[in-house]
């Protein structure tokens, strides 16, 4: 009769050696793939959409946030009134002609405000806009 | 003699650096990338804007205004239309007319919300041609 016990000795541990390796390319992946996000302003619900499109080019992007309050913010700097923005825009616009920037406006903000905005965004020649919104669910 | 002994007896430490807890180090860095990671969040609606001061005579029979009050119900031609509707209507107009271009033009007081939700139908209805106008205009 073989000898089945001699089976029993065989090592029953996980190999842990390449878990460092597993990590670590996982880890580059995100590394890689992370973006961090630049500017918060708090209690900006943006409304939903459904034929919106992505802006591949983060490093072009402008921000201007305009909230429920009335408050006018350019990227994470708050204004005291709207006309500042065409004098902003207009720099930011020489700096990179390519410029877009991202209106990320509150669902509750008023039309009239947001269209003083675009008409100041005019004067500045920053003509690429984009109404961020987020995906109809 | 006592003491080159002892010298010999160091040098038989094991000199490899301990690589047990590289996994644990790569794992931890790996949930804060997870955590901070933000996937691309700079979608919206595009617009190009006119360059200012540009003003076009258009014939009146190849427009079509779209109003949107500050209660958010719309009317396209002066006719009420309701926000499930508009597209349909839109695309009816714009198969009869291919030089059509949809203004639309909300009141002050519209909330954001509702001029996107007009907004969005138009591009759906696939107008490529739409001005955005404040009332007093």
């Amino acid at each position: 009769m073989p000898d089945f016990s001699k089976k029993a000795k065989v090592t029953q541990a996980i190999p842990t050696s390449s878990m460092a390796d597993i990590a670590f390319l996982l880890l580059v992946f995100f590394m890689v793939t992370t973006v961090f996000v630049r500017y918060r302003i708090p209690n900006i619900v943006l409304p939903n959409a459904e034929k919106i499109e992505e802006i591949k080019l983060r490093r072009h992007i402008q921000y201007l946030w305009i909230s429920a309050d009335r408050k006018v913010y350019v990227n994470d700097m708050q204004l005291s009134d709207v006309k500042q923005i065409a004098t902003l825009f207009y720099d930011f616009r020489v700096a990179n002609p390519r410029m877009i920037v991202s209106l990320k406006c509150d669902r509750r903000a008023p039309v009239g405000l947001i269209s003083q905005a675009l008409e100041e965004l005019r004067k500045a020649d920053a003509l690429r806009i984009n109404f961020a919104t987020d995906k109809e669910r | 003699m006592a003491k080159k002994a002892s010298l010999q007896r160091r040098n038989k430490s094991n000199p490899e650096i301990p690589t047990s807890s590289m996994a644990d180090i790569a794992f931890l860095l790996i949930v804060f990338f997870l955590v901070t990671t933000t996937m691309n969040q700079d979608k919206g609606i595009g617009m190009q804007l006119p360059p200012p001061g540009e003003e076009k005579k258009i014939q009146t029979k190849n427009i079509c205004n779209v109003w949107v009050n500050s209660s958010g119900s719309i009317l396209v031609n002066m006719e009420p239309v309701s926000l499930g509707n508009l597209r349909a209507n839109l695309e009816r107009r714009l198969g009869e007319n291919d030089k059509l271009i949809i203004s639309l033009k909300a009141d002050d007081e519209t909330e954001y919300v509702d001029f996107i939700n007009v907004l969005d139908e138009i591009k759906l209805s696939g107008a490529d041609k739409i001005s955005l106008a404040s009332p007093a205009q």
